[in-house]
């Protein structure tokens, strides 16, 4: 069936089966290829993406559901070329070390500061408890979330 | 120019990754590409008899189906063991099981179709008939007599029987024990989870018989040589291997595995590329598992707390097959770190290695080093118990003092350097022992449980040299190359036979460079992960990328620099001896004002209008480094838990890591490592657990039922370090990508114990989930 999706404010229409994941959709028919897939349970969060703003994993979604909403992926954050202040925050506090987990993690802290301006450290980490990551432990995420917030 | 060395200059890699421009294998996408879907056992241990895919075949955009009798067929040899034992049992291990299924999630088939969706589709209309057998996924149990067989050629399920140390000398210094220690411990099994699953995509070239493999890949050029040598035959130099931007490996994606081999092979049927990506379960199922160990070990103590003897006899399960260096894990990378940072002067271990009805298991992130130092540190606070001593006094006790080195331990090892003290100094300055003590004894009061864990460890990382290694048993050399390539602007290429899958070696490995050849360090990029481009390389796994890769690419700019300075001194119509290479120019000393850049230098080496006479054109080096020895990082690990009464629940309070890692490159990016080690070592003791129920059925199996650490359950770790060189490369560098697992779970451990000593419980074997704690708390007073 036709599904028309605005990615990263960009309209896009397209033939997709009933069954395909939105992710798939990202990746696969729009080459968006910065959406990662890492489990199959909903619980790695590295195919985060928000549709309306808030905070989705693509992985749990069809691609239909998205048919007529607003999607936006790793790729539609940043703007002119110019970093996005998450994405700043992250490179600036070493937020990152093999990087896969990390779009689904940026997307997810972005939300939660869209949620909660000001959050404590025990309300990061709660908020990203969604969001795997085997690399980093953690500590600097949190870092990379409290920078972003300060930056506003 | 700015040194680079020691600063925690921000990743080169980044922005890349931040903005999804990532470039990890299933991001790949060439035209024509066909998809791969596996068909796996559910059984545990099963007779394999029809296969029938008639239903299969008849999904919309199926292309083929291959089972392990066709890939015989087709000439595809088993996957062979890199490092072998005198005695060693090697079943043979086919990418797809021929006539039995030995664990569970082992692939019987292989669906080739135009779409993911459709092999899937596919795969599970594949029909096959299982004749299911007994199974024995538990390493002791597969010992039992009358257990059910793994392998024919296995008799008794033993793969192999091992050993080392001085058993008589063992006995003796025990028969003048004044106190043995007696301890079992079970080191539980673990899945390494990287969060990108595995990937490949094959490509084969029917007009040249080239074949191009994109696999998620620790070690691409290993990679290569097995699969060209032993697999699948395919002569080595019309393949090339290359892994891209790698999600992750954690020792997992070190192996070769069934699923790349049968990529490649239906890739050269088909003469299509083919793809494979795995999904989470078959990571799960499918992804080399670690540790699983079953341990006795007591220590033999003087009445001082000195340390007379340790004897240690542990059963390692190594799954249904033998995994590409499973051998090696629980014997030279275990029995051989059984010293520790002591003066134990007698030590026997036996290991035996019996397979199981299990997904195979094999070096997971520390290898083998994680489980000796966790008996050995637990063994040092049950010791303490025992012997009415403080954990922190039995360990200055036993500590080889810091003049000792280079120091012989009775176990193998030859220990490069060390200051053990001196890094427990440094976490005692950091964490108010007596302070501590004090609280914990208010809290008790108050009903709460507080306990301190420590953890002085010690570990071996970057294996070598390769003539030992050999005559060892490994398979493979244990050296690194590096090529440096200067182009004619001055602009440099690194090729590296290290891989990089999150440990920033594009920037670290860049500051060296940078150093060394006193250009920017935009001007230099660093290649690696292609055996196209690499000329040769073991890869990045054992914390080795430091102290073995960067060491290579250090000994390249040193000839780089030599070479550089003859063609300098010759366009300064100087004599070599008298020109020094400072702030990014060659002049002669005393005479800055008259010099040639770098990029005057490497232009005329290419030039070769004016080079010394006899001097070849070019600027380009390259080194193999195979180290004389391994190193020795060490440290003191302190952790704080605090035990709920009622739950069993643990919470980490404090975290306190003194490391030395020798001199470091980027500080910045040795702390993230610790960190995540940190993280994967506290998870070990408190959460991670792959567990098999008595048919070998995999209940862990997803990521909703093994507990993987969450942001909102680890906390802030505090890190400081202690810096004493290695002699053993010429950086002074010690590895940094395992120290934290190394460390972490042993203190947890011990934090815990130490939590519920007033209920006078001494040990619960890991993981210290809340349902053991309150089991072993029930019926029990303070």
């Amino acid at each position: 069936m036709n599904i028309t999706v605005q990615v990263n404010g960009v309209s896009e229409t397209r033939s997709v089966e009933p069954r395909v994941l939105l992710v798939h959709f990202l990746r696969e028919n729009l080459g968006l290829t910065g959406t990662h897939v890492g489990c199959d349970t909903s619980q790695c969060g590295a195919c985060t993406v928000l549709l309306d703003g808030a905070a989705v994993k693509s992985c749990s979604l069809f691609a239909v559901q998205a048919d007529g909403r607003k999607v936006t992926t790793i790729e539609g954050l940043s703007t002119d070329g110019k970093l996005h202040a998450m994405q700043q925050a992250f490179w600036d506090q070493h937020g990152l070390q093999c990087g896969f987990c990390t779009p689904g993690m940026i997307v997810s802290a972005c939300h939660l500061l869209e949620r909660n301006p000001n959050p404590s450290e025990a309300e990061i980490r709660e908020g990203l408890e969604g969001n795997l990551c085997r690399c980093t432990g953690y500590a600097n995420i949190v870092k990379a979330v409290q920078q972003a917030a300060r930056a506003g | 120019m700015e040194t680079m060395f020691g600063k925690s200059i921000k990743r080169r890699e980044d922005p890349r990754l931040v903005t999804g421009k990532g470039n990890f294998v299933d991001d790949l996408k060439i035209p024509f590409t066909t998809h791969a879907a596996f068909v796996r056992s559910p059984h545990a241990h099963a007779k394999i008899g029809k296969i029938d895919t008639a239903a299969a075949r008849k999904v919309p955009g199926v292309l083929a189906i291959y089972t392990g009798k066709d890939l015989v067929a087709g000439g595809v040899k088993p996957i062979p063991v890199g490092w072998l034992l005198p005695n060693i049992k090697v079943p043979a291990h086919y990418p797809l099981a021929v006539d039995k299924a030995r664990h569970m999630g082992e692939p019987v088939a292989v669906v080739v179709a135009e779409t993911p969706y459709a092999a899937r589709d596919a795969a599970e209309l594949v029909e096959v008939d299982y004749d299911v057998l007994p199974a024995v996924p538990d390493g002791a149990d597969a010992l039992k007599r009358g257990a059910p067989p793994v392998h024919d050629d296995a008799p008794g399920n033993v793969s192999f029987k091992w050993s080392i140390g001085d058993a008589k000398a063992t006995d003796a210094a025990f028969a003048k024990a004044d106190k043995v220690v007696k301890q079992s411990f079970r080191n539980h099994r673990l899945i390494p989870n990287a969060i990108e699953p595995r990937a490949c995509l094959a490509s084969a070239q029917p007009g040249t018989g080239d074949i191009t493999l994109w696999v998620t890949s620790q070690n691409p050029h290993v990679h290569r040589l097995i699969m060209a040598a032993f697999v699948l035959g395919i002569p080595e130099h019309k393949m090339r291997v290359i892994s891209p931007d790698v999600g992750g490996g954690f020792g997992s994606k070190i192996f070769i595995y069934p699923e790349e081999c049968a990529a490649v092979w239906a890739s050269r049927q088909l003469s299509r590329p083919v793809k494979w990506t795995a999904d989470r379960r078959e990571a799960f199922l499918a992804d080399a598992h670690g540790r699983d160990h079953h341990t006795e070990a007591e220590m033999a103590l003087a009445a001082d707390g000195k340390i007379l003897g340790l004897r240690v006899k542990t059963v390692a399960n190594l799954g249904a097959y033998l995994s590409l260096f499973a051998p090696a894990v629980p014997t030279y990378l275990y029995g051989t770190l059984l010293a520790g940072a002591y003066t134990t002067p007698a030590i026997h271990c036996e290991v035996t290695g019996v397979f199981t009805h299990t997904t195979p298991v094999d070096a997971y992130r520390g290898a083998g080093r994680p489980e000796a130092t966790y008996l050995l540190e637990r063994l040092m606070d049950l010791s303490a118990k025992e012997l009415g001593m403080d954990p922190v006094d039995i360990r200055r006790k036993n500590f080889i003092p810091p003049d000792k080195f280079p120091y012989q331990t009775p176990v193998a090892l030859l220990y490069d350097s060390g200051n053990y003290a001196g890094a427990l100094d440094k976490a005692l300055q950091i964490f108010d022992y007596k302070a501590f003590r004090r609280e914990q004894e208010q809290a008790r009061k108050q009903g709460r449980y507080l306990g301190v864990g420590f953890s002085t460890y010690l570990e071996a990382c970057g294996l070598a040299p390769s003539q030992v290694a050999g005559a060892l048993g490994a398979q493979a050399g244990l050296y690194e190359s590096a090529n440096v390539r200067v182009h004619p602007t001055g602009k440099v290429s690194v090729f590296t036979g290290s891989h990089s899958h999150g440990q920033g070696h594009e920037t670290t490995f860049a500051q060296v460079v940078a150093d060394e050849l006193q250009v920017p360090i935009d001007d230099v990029d660093i290649i690696h992960g292609d055996t196209g481009q690499v000329p040769f390389g073991m890869g990045s796994y054992g914390s080795r990328s430091g102290p073995v890769g960067a060491a290579a690419i250090y000994m390249s700019t040193q000839k780089i620099k030599e070479k550089a300075k003859k063609i300098a001194a010759h366009l300064l119509e100087a004599n070599e001896k008298d020109v020094t290479h400072e702030g990014g120019k060659f002049f002669v000393k005393g005479s800055p004002d008259r010099s040639k850049s770098f990029f005057d230098v490497s232009l005329m080496a290419y030039l070769a209008h004016n080079l010394p006479k006899g001097l070849e054109p070019g600027l380009e080096a390259l080194s193999f480094f195979d180290p004389g020895n391994f190193v020795f990082p060490f440290g003191t690990h302190i952790c704080v838990v605090e035990v709920e009464r009622d739950t069993g629940y643990v919470h980490l309070r404090r975290y306190v890591a003194v490391d030395d890692l020798g001199r470091v490159i980027n500080p910045m990016i040795v702390d993230g490592m610790v960190h995540g080690g940190i993280a994967q070592g506290v998870s070990q003791a408190l959460w991670e657990h792959a567990e098999y129920d008595e048919n070998g059925q995999l209940i862990t199996g997803s990521m909703m039922n093994y507990a993987l650490p969450k942001a909102d359950e680890l906390i802030p770790i505090e890190l400081a370090r202690t810096e004493t060189p290695t002699p053993v490369n010429p950086l002074g560098v010690k590895g940094a990508g395992e120290t934290g697992t190394i460390a972490s779970t042993a203190a947890v451990a011990n934090a815990v114990m130490d939590a519920l000593s007033p209920f006078g419980i001494k040990h619960i074997d890991m993981p210290l989930t809340p349902g053991r704690i309150w089991e072993a708390l029930k019926g029990k007073g303070a």
